[in-house]
């Protein structure tokens, strides 16, 4: 069964006592050792596909030695013909034999060494995929996992708090309330401002003596003494 | 990233947010470090981030099972399937009982795309449940 199934039939389950986890601990521990298997076997597969190339191409220069030699002895044994020693000829054939068993066994070796490298290649792209694919299904347990214990704190939380006891729309009821609150508050402070920058004005005129002035105690004593 | 640093930083904002709003973040305690997002004037409806392994989780709660008018749940799971692509940056989920709008950011978002999320999710979060009031309670 695929991590996400199991994921859903746990989820749908819904009769899971509280406290318990949907994967459990243990498997996920398993899970990771796995992974962490998986990736020892790919730093052992890279360490390997190394050796095999660098073998691979010692062979290759091996082959390019063995080539060039019997080129090399093949004009040894013309040079020995065209002056008629037939038995040093003979004698530079036989090391010519000698060569070609070895260019065999090198072509054998070079093209074994090609192959494993083929293979490793293969294997380790192969187990990069799977391991890539494990990581992504342990992301999801470990992610269903952490979420279900963030709700468990978010709904502790939520108990704790009245918020919980209010419906979506009772909720969204008391913000638009405060939002208007607010924006109320805003219109009555810039109220407030104009009629205050409007004051200033008057406060102004009243010290230039412009506009109607205040009575004071000593003017009314002015005025009565004026009237006795 | 984690809880703390997120709180610091959205707290560390006042009035200087990009949006304009106010964040007043609380941790909350539990097995896994959540944060609690209260936006001024719409504490009601919180925004809740965890960090859980490779990616930071936003989640604003919208209704439970049981404020779903009976006989319009099929209709309204269906509106929301529709409005899901639409809304910009969060999605719809359901966490056990209760439905949900959730944003998803990879661990190694700023500090800057975390508050712009938070704030999204808590605009959607307002609109949708005012767009989804017909098939509630």
């Amino acid at each position: 069964m695929s991590i996400l199934k199991k994921i859903i039939t746990a989820v749908r389950g819904g009769a899971r006592e509280v406290g318990e986890e949907i994967i459990d601990a243990n498997s996920t521990r398993i899970f990771e050792q796995e992974i962490r298997d998986a990736e020892n076997h790919l730093t052992k597969a890279k360490r390997d596909l190394t050796e095999v190339m660098a073998k691979q191409m010692q062979a290759s220069r091996e082959l390019a030695r063995v080539k060039g030699e019997i080129k090399e002895h093949e004009g040894y044994v013309a040079q020995a013909l065209s002056q008629n020693n037939e038995a040093l000829a003979l004698e530079v054939a036989e090391k010519i034999a000698q060569l070609e068993v070895e260019l065999q066994e090198q072509t054998t070796s070079h093209s074994s060494y090609e192959k494993a490298a083929l293979r490793l290649k293969d294997l380790i792209k192969k187990s990069e995929r799977q391991l890539a694919d494990y990581q992504r299904q342990l992301s999801m347990v470990k992610t269903t996992d952490s979420v279900q214990k963030a709700t468990a704190a978010i709904t502790d939380s939520f108990t704790s708090s009245n918020s919980s006891l209010l419906s979506a729309k009772e909720s969204l009821e008391r913000i638009k309330q405060k939002q208007a609150m607010f924006d109320d508050k805003l219109a009555a402070a810039e109220q407030l401002q104009a009629e205050s920058g409007d004051q200033s004005l008057k406060d102004k005129l009243k010290e230039a003596g412009i506009g109607q002035q205040q009575s004071s105690a000593n003017a009314v004593l002015e005025r009565l003494k004026n009237k006795g | 990233m984690n809880i703390h640093k997120i709180a610091t930083y959205l707290n560390g904002l006042t009035d200087q947010s990009d949006t304009g709003l106010i964040f007043d973040c609380v941790p909350i305690a539990g097995e896994v470090d959540v944060l609690r997002v209260d936006i001024q004037g719409r504490e009601e409806i919180p925004v809740f981030v965890s960090v859980t392994g490779d990616q930071i989780l936003c989640i604003s709660y919208l209704w439970g099972e049981e404020e779903v008018i009976e006989g319009k749940k099929a209709e309204m799971m269906e509106a929301m399937l529709e409005m899901n692509i639409p809304m910009p940056l969060s999605s719809f989920a359901r966490i056990e009982h209760k439905y949900v709008i959730f944003g998803a950011l990879s661990e190694h978002s700023t500090l800057a795309d975390i508050e712009h999320e938070v704030s999204v999710l808590s605009d959607n979060s307002l609109e949708v449940i005012t767009e989804m009031a017909d098939y509630l309670k």
